[in-house]
């Protein structure tokens, strides 16, 4: 069984590779298989770890029993789910064209319920921390801050100013105003670029981790 | 010959070697090992006829898009025949995670997040590795878990390993009692949200069934009030943000960080805020972490590789880039 699982593993391997060369029914073949057993694997994960787990068995539970016999605590029914289970309905009557339009009171109430729970914690998290530290004093709270901090530190503000000033377009990108525009636009071309050079180190990573498994685990090549 | 028969022959020959490698790996035949001066040859010959396509380019001569796919895979797959090693530097970010690890006393209680699955693999599980075996080699008491389906099989995998080393393993580390897996939870960061008022009512049993009652490592752990340090492994979502914005700004956790290299410069803002606790970012940081915890693995092995890869697609901008103006200059375009 281990023989024809790595042979499996190369074959597929190699067909992915395959396209490299150019589009071919090796390829295609590997590429359905892959989008197939994708989708069956999560729809069995996501029946078994949230229909059956949460909803069927907080409904419906099994009877637990400590070892003196008696019933564990937080076993009784929780039929608050039935109500999550009916908007989970609901968003299935999207399958039925006639009365696809209910689908929508499910989805208002995710929508709601989600932007309710995280609008707070987004603001304070990914807003209010970062702008905290953006502003900060250039040379240090005593002005004791080393060169390296100082100087980023002037980075950081130059950069966070002058790339708002790119994204505001009220005014016309023009003298001073459009010159402190362009330094923005630096500053988003590095960005990009450190993002594109981390994307490149990823992809490369995949790229080994297959080799290795070709090489390695499949041929026995390597160690 | 026509191309048809060719591909066929192309094909053959790929079945072939790997057949004939095949059987000799189960014949037992070992690992093929070039020395140092055979991977300085074999360099000196790549860097040589990258030279030639740079000579070709300038006189005109454009190449195939598959050379360069040809030549990225060489750069990757050869250098993991070498014996050549690289120097490891360490960041700021890695060293705050080892810092940070080395401050925790013995008996600590760490939660290890994999959410992560197989694709992201070759950069994450390097660094679960180390910090497993960071964790066993000084008693530090490890809770795993995931929000993605198939972070707990990773997690086994990582233990497994750690657990071969004959260091750790005369440490005869016991589950339930040293570590622990809880296994998957659906539901994405509500689960974070709802750990931080009751583990057990998002794990009412571990990855073996077992009641969360019943194991003696964690029946005592409420929420994350009970837990020293906290360690995410992340190539998307739900993950390190996810970690940050409820474990750590509402639950005030400490938390640290290995994200996949895609991901990981969005995780910097997150490192000066103090938000993240440290930051192994790619193969390279899973490589500095190797290196200071002393647990030489795929990271570095991988490493060489990763360098090599950089090279070749820095020749091969070059070489576009030659190309481009080149072309720009003949047919007389003006930007």
């Amino acid at each position: 069984m281990e023989h024809f699982a790595l042979w499996l593993g190369g074959f597929l391997t190699l067909g992915i590779f395959s396209f490299l060369y150019k589009d071919n029914p090796w390829y295609k073949l590997t590429e359905a298989i892959y989008v197939g057993i994708s989708a069956g694997y999560f729809v069995v994960v996501y029946f078994w770890d949230n229909f059956y787990s949460k909803f069927w068995v907080g409904v419906f539970p099994h009877k637990r029993l400590n070892e003196a016999g008696e019933l564990v605590a937080g076993v009784e029914p929780d039929y608050w789910l039935i109500i999550g289970g009916v908007l989970g309905l609901l968003m299935l009557m999207r399958l039925l064209p006639k009365v696809g339009w209910i689908s929508r009171w499910p989805l208002a109430f995710i929508v709601g319920a989600t932007a309710g729970l995280w609008l707070i914690n987004y603001f304070a998290s990914f807003v209010m921390v970062q702008i905290q530290n953006t502003v900060t004093p250039l040379f240090g709270a005593d002005y004791n801050a080393s060169l390296f901090v100082i100087v980023g530190n002037i980075v950081v503000a130059v950069g966070t100013f002058t790339g708002l000033i790119y994204f505001f377009f009220s005014k016309e990108h023009k003298g001073a105003f459009g010159s402190a525009a362009r330094v923005g636009i630096f500053f988003l071309m590095i960005t990009f670029g450190a993002s594109f050079g981390y994307t490149v180190m990823s992809r490369m990573s995949l790229l080994i981790g297959r080799i290795d498994f070709l090489f390695g685990d499949w041929l026995g090549m390597i160690r | 010959m026509s191309t048809k028969a060719k591909e066929i022959l192309a094909l053959a020959l790929i079945f072939a070697f790997s057949l004939i490698f095949y059987i000799g790996k189960v014949l037992g035949w070992g690992a093929v090992r070039f020395s140092t001066t055979v991977s300085l040859i074999v360099i000196l010959l790549v860097a040589l006829s990258l030279l030639w396509i740079l000579i070709l380019t300038i006189r005109g001569h454009l190449v195939e898009r598959r050379i360069v796919f040809l030549y990225v895979g060489i750069a990757v797959a050869l250098p993991l025949f070498m014996t050549l090693s690289q120097r490891i530097a360490i960041s700021p970010e890695v060293e705050a995670v080892y810092n940070t690890l080395e401050g925790l006393p013995e008996g600590s209680k760490v939660l290890v997040s994999f959410d992560y699955d197989p694709p992201s693999a070759p950069e994450l599980q390097p660094m679960a590795e180390a910090f497993l075996y960071y964790c066993f080699e000084h008693d530090l008491k490890v809770i795993m878990m995931g929000l993605w389906p198939q972070g707990p099989m990773q997690a086994n995998m990582a233990i497994e390993k750690v657990l071969s080393d004959e260091k750790i393993k005369s440490k005869n580390l016991k589950y339930g009692e040293d570590y622990v897996n809880l296994g998957f939870q659906a539901g994405y960061e509500f689960v974070i949200q709802r750990m931080g008022s009751d583990f057990r009512s998002m794990f009412p049993t571990d990855y073996r069934g077992t009641p969360y009652e019943q194991i003696p490592l964690v029946k005592n752990v409420k929420n994350f009030s009970n837990i020293d340090y906290c360690f995410n492994l992340s190539s998307g979502f739900p993950g390190t943000r996810e970690w940050v914005q409820i474990a750590v700004d509402r639950y005030g956790v400490t938390l640290g960080a290995g994200n996949t290299a895609v991901q990981a410069p969005q995780m910097y803002p997150f490192m000066r805020a103090g938000q993240l606790v440290g930051l192994l970012g790619g193969m390279v940081g899973a490589a500095e972490f190797e290196f200071l915890t002393k647990w030489i693995g795929k990271g570095t092995k991988f490493m060489i590789s990763q360098s090599f890869a950089h090279v070749i697609v820095i020749a091969f901008i070059i070489i576009g880039n030659v190309a481009f103006f080149r072309s720009e200059r003949k047919t007389g375009l003006k930007r």
